[in-house]
């Protein structure tokens, strides 16, 4: 079902008699209920980035699985350097020299970065953990990654692009060939994602091929060679990235060409609806104030660690504060859980959905009715038959890719579990919703979908506060921004039409 | 909506139910044997032979030993044999001894027999097979038993009931426990619980409703106090983990010592049975078509449970809670709540199987219900919940109670010996869960 596309070029080496550093071919994986690979090829050569581009449930991760090991494929060789390998282990496949920075974390929330760095490879000196030299070495990474992370905190007090920082170093402290990396840089700012780019060129230099998975367009134009795109479990695209336009790649990962990244939008700004003032808590947040206005759409931005995640926890008191006063509709709102906070008519989608936003061993459609049970209930009884098709219209609505909706929400791709997240706030009916980074890991074209719905919502009079990493998104979505660092508003910017992401970079290191 | 159910997801549910219909019918291919009607069902045959064979007037001996039901059997032949027109000339049940000074009787007084209506055992004693031998004068009367057929003994409706009633208590506790584990939790108080209510209970209706001569107000204020009491004792627990975050384990461990504690206390260690008969109603007495009412109890519990977990807001919260609690608060769902239901319900029912084990054993001691925390957790287990939180099933639940008792019974009717019966039970857990495991991982 692959379209007939002159875009399927012959895959090109620099050097024909070499064979390639990790070539694939014929990959084949099902699931039960679903053909995720159905016969992919992929050629990786040394000293390349190769970006893997595709839609939600494209079949991406599942590959990236295959080269890690953590899969096994149904059909389909694998060879590196010629030779042919079987992998039954992630332990193999790291013994060949290949590294995976998974798309969901995997780190052990009661240790330190330290600890899950080395989780399973430790260093020793007669049994023993050589603790220093592990120390060292990671101090070391981070240096050159050019990012601050507190190496004794247990990971589960690690911000979310933290523990993707440590994620990434998990990665690189071991000496690969091959480097794969499954959207490493949804969860962090461009700053750490300049850094990034800067330590992935110099390994390319040393000549390691690195797999780079992103949605962020502009970043596999900064960063990547070549380009392969998936669609539905197959290729349809293979070419140098010099041959490919930005437009080529939309229409070919989604099939049909999409016009507008961002849907124009003609919302009235209303009067002040949400109206946050001192709001404080220890060294992250340290008295932040600012008003979201009816039918407007607010950016929280700044660097990793400016306290923007914390600032709106503690509005949705997910977190104690210390001090401060949140206002609904000039009413004081005495908020102590997200139950409070849900029942004034607020609601937060959380930036980490495996471990805040979803109950991932549970189907999709019970995710999905969590926050919406009190209003699809009656004498406690669950209104099955209104479950199923307000679930039914948002399956519809956001394109959301999955075989049953009894289906566990761990099973789906991870852009589509972040739809799950989005669909159960959107059918809370919110008056104010928070969004933290709504957009993480997804594609362009169900991005466009879902900006089509924040513009529902404003018009409809409902106010959203985001939180967005995505500097373009901010500047195609929000009506005003308010940038923060280290815990304090340090800029705003009214006039978003003729801001450039420059200004907000310079504001976000104030 | 209905949807098809596809058979994986059917087997995943029900696959329980499949073991233990397969252990059954093991059993019963085991315990295939030979059957001899008792009591009144093999008095209607012999009646009806006898009365065939001789149909006027008949001169019957009745004989019978001294099992279980031969007592019936021989007052119902005498009674129908009577009412038929026959001559019942003595009724015999006890030993051969008995028989024989009933035939010499017979002989003296002079006179013919027709009949001798025998239980299939009294009527294999040599002396009325050999009766020719030694009382020709009776002349030769025809040796009417009850026909023998095949049945398995553990299909037998009075080791089905057994079986029912021996689980009650475990299958109604474990309930409580299900909802528990479903949060991510566990209750290792239950046991002790049991202890404490069934003592608490009795010890009310001797000390205050007026010992053996108590009435039914008295020994129902018994039962709800000793129930409340209980399910106190569960919500000081939830407070303790919802409150201070101290592990579910620890929490009830602390309960597992200090209700048991009590209950010695309370009982000063001896046994309370001043209690009236009528006390073991609940536990022994049969209302609702012969179904024991411990049993109709429990079924009507599951059935309330089963539609909390489906049908309800609060089972899906229980769910969440333990599928994730963090995403669960985010999502606005009262987590401390939820979790104190789940103690105090555990707690409940806890003291709720201690009555009935009350009125089962018509007394209360501090030593029921001791390791029952350990059977109960296993009956969950087995029934496919698993420890981590998240996920279960009450009808597995119950699916599993009873796997347990069908085995401990079957194991009983074919003689293992108990030693032996706990290292199978062990392993037998153990396989239930490995089966589930691999179920998952395909
Ligand atoms: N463990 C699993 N069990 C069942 N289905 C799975 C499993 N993992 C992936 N799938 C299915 O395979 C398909 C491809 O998923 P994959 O995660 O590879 O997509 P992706 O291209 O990485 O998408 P995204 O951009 O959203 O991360 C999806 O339809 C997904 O639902
Ligand atoms: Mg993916």
């Amino acid at each position: 079902m692959s379209l007939p596309s002159p875009s399927v070029l012959p895959l090109s080496s620099t050097n024909p008699t070499n064979p390639p550093l990790l070539s694939l071919t014929g990959i084949v994986k099902s699931f039960p209920g679903v053909r995720a690979l159905r016969g992919v090829d992929l050629r990786l050569d040394a000293g390349e980035v190769l970006a893997v581009l595709g839609e939600n449930g494209a079949g991406k991760s599942t590959l990236m699985k295959i080269i890690g090991g953590a899969h096994s494929a149904d059909a389909g060789t694998l060879a590196i350097e010629g030779q042919e390998q079987r992998f039954q282990s992630p332990q193999e496949s790291r013994a060949a020299g290949v590294a995976v920075i998974y798309q969901e974390f995997n780190l052990v929330p009661a240790l330190t970065a330290v600890e899950n760095i080395f989780l399973g490879q430790e260093v020793t000196t007669g049994g023993f953990v050589a603790r220093r030299r592990e120390r060292e070495q990671v101090a070391a990474l981070f240096r050159r990654m050019g990012v601050e992370v507190d190496l004794d905190e247990p990971c589960r007090r690690l911000s979310t692009a933290q523990q993707q920082l440590v994620e990434i170093a998990k990665a690189l402290i071991h000496k690969a060939r091959i480097l794969v990396m499954d959207e490493p840089t949804a969860a962090l700012t461009s700053h750490e994602v300049e850094k990034l780019f800067a330590l992935m060129r110099e390994l390319r230099r040393q000549g390691m091929g690195i797999l780079y998975i992103s949605h962020r367009l502009e970043e596999v134009f900064t960063i990547a060679d070549r380009v392969t795109i998936l669609r539905d479990g197959g290729n349809v695209s293979d070419c140098p990235i010099h041959a490919i336009t930005r437009d080529q790649m939309i229409e070919r990962m989604v099939g049909r060409p999409l016009d507008q990244e961002f849907p124009s939008r003609s919302a009235k700004r209303g009067g002040p609806r949400l109206e946050v003032s001192g709001l404080r808590r220890g060294k992250a947040v340290q008295g932040v104030s600012f008003q979201v206005h009816r039918g407007e759409i607010l950016a929280l931005t700044g660097l990793v660690g400016a306290g923007r995640t914390e600032t709106v926890r503690l509005v949705f008191g997910a977190d104690p504060r210390d001090a401060g006063e949140i206002r609904l509709d000039g009413q004081v709102l005495d908020i102590r859980s997200p139950r409070d906070a849900i029942e004034a008519g607020m609601g937060l989608l959380t930036e980490d959905r495996k471990l805040q936003g979803l109950v991932l061993r549970h189907p999709v459609r019970e995710n999905f009715s969590l926050p919406n049970l009190r209003r699809w209930c009656r004498r406690g009884f669950v209104q099955r038959r209104r479950e199923r098709s307000e679930l039914d219209r948002y399956i519809a609505a956001l394109r959301i890719r999955l075989s049953d909706p009894e289906e566990r929400v761990g099973n789906l791709s991870g852009g589509n579990q972040q739809k799950v997240v989005l669909a159960k706030w959107l059918a809370r009916d919110c008056e104010v919703l928070i969004f933290d980074e709504p957009t993480r890991g997804i594609d362009v074209g169900a991005k466009y979908e879902i900006y089509l719905l924040m513009n529902e919502l404003v018009a409809a009079g409902k106010s959203i506060l985001m939180i967005s990493s995505e500097l373009p998104e901010v500047l195609g979505m929000a009506d005003r921004i308010l940038v923060l660092h280290e815990g304090r508003i340090t800029g705003e910017i009214t006039d978003v039409a003729h801001a450039t992401q420059q200004q907000i970079l310079q504001l976000a290191h104030a | 909506m209905p949807e098809p159910m596809k058979p994986a997801r059917w087997l995943a549910d029900y696959g329980m139910i499949l073991v233990l219909v397969l252990l059954c019918a093991f059993f019963s291919a085991v315990t295939y044997s030979e059957q001899s009607p008792t009591g009144e069902a093999a008095a209607r045959q012999v009646v009806e032979a006898v009365l065939k064979a001789v149909p006027k007037g008949a001169r019957v001996l009745v004989v019978a030993s001294d099992q279980p039901g031969d007592a019936v059997f021989a007052a119902r032949v005498e009674r129908d044999l009577t009412a038929a027109g026959a001559r019942v000339l003595a009724t015999v049940t006890g030993e051969p001894r008995n028989a024989r000074e009933a035939l010499q009787k017979i002989q003296s007084a002079g006179g013919s027999m027709d009949a001798i209506a025998a239980t299939r055992v009294a009527g294999g004693w040599r002396l009325i097979t050999d009766l020719a031998s030694d009382f020709s004068s009776l002349g030769s009367p025809r040796v009417i038993t009850p026909a023998s057929y095949r049945w398995p003994n553990f299909l037998k409706s009075e080791n089905l009931l057994n079986i029912a009633n021996q689980i009650a208590v475990i299958a109604i506790v474990a309930i409580g426990m299900t909802l528990v584990i479903i949060t991510g939790g566990i209750d290792l108080s239950v046991g002790s619980l049991i202890a404490l209510s069934a003592v608490l209970a009795a010890g009310f209706i001797r000390d205050q409703a007026g010992g053996m001569s108590a009435s039914t107000g008295g020994m129902v204020l018994g039962c709800l106090l000793a129930i409340v009491v209980c399910g106190a004792v569960g919500g000081f627990s939830g407070l303790m983990i919802t409150r201070f975050a101290i592990p579910p384990f620890i929490v009830t461990l602390a309960m597992m010592l200090v209700g048991s504690g009590l209950a010695y206390i309370l009982a000063q260690g001896q046994s309370i049975y001043q209690i009236p008969d009528s006390f073991v109603w609940l536990g022994r007495g049969a209302d609702l078509f012969g179904l024991p009412n411990a049993v109709v109890l429990l079924l009507v519990l599951y059935a309330l449970a089963q539609v909390l977990m489906s049908r309800m807001k609060l089972g899906r919260y229980l769910y969440a809670v333990g599928g994730n609690a963090e995403a669960a608060r985010l999502s606005g769902v009262p987590v401390r709540r939820v979790l104190l239901f789940a103690y105090v319900a555990s707690g409940l029912l806890a003291g709720l199987g201690g009555v009935i084990m009350a009125s089962q054993l018509k007394s209360g001691s501090p030593t029921y219900g001791n390791m029952y925390e350990l059977y109960v957790i296993a009956a969950v287990v087995v029934g496919g919940t698993s420890l981590s939180g998240g996920e279960g099933r009450m009808l597995g639940t119950l699916t599993g109670a009873f796997t347990i008792a069908v085995i401990q019974n079957g194991m009983n009717l074919t003689n293992v010996e108990s030693y032996t019966q706990k290292v199978v039970l062990g392993l037998v857990i153990l396989g239930a869960v490995l089966l589930d495991k691999l179920r998952q991982a395909r």
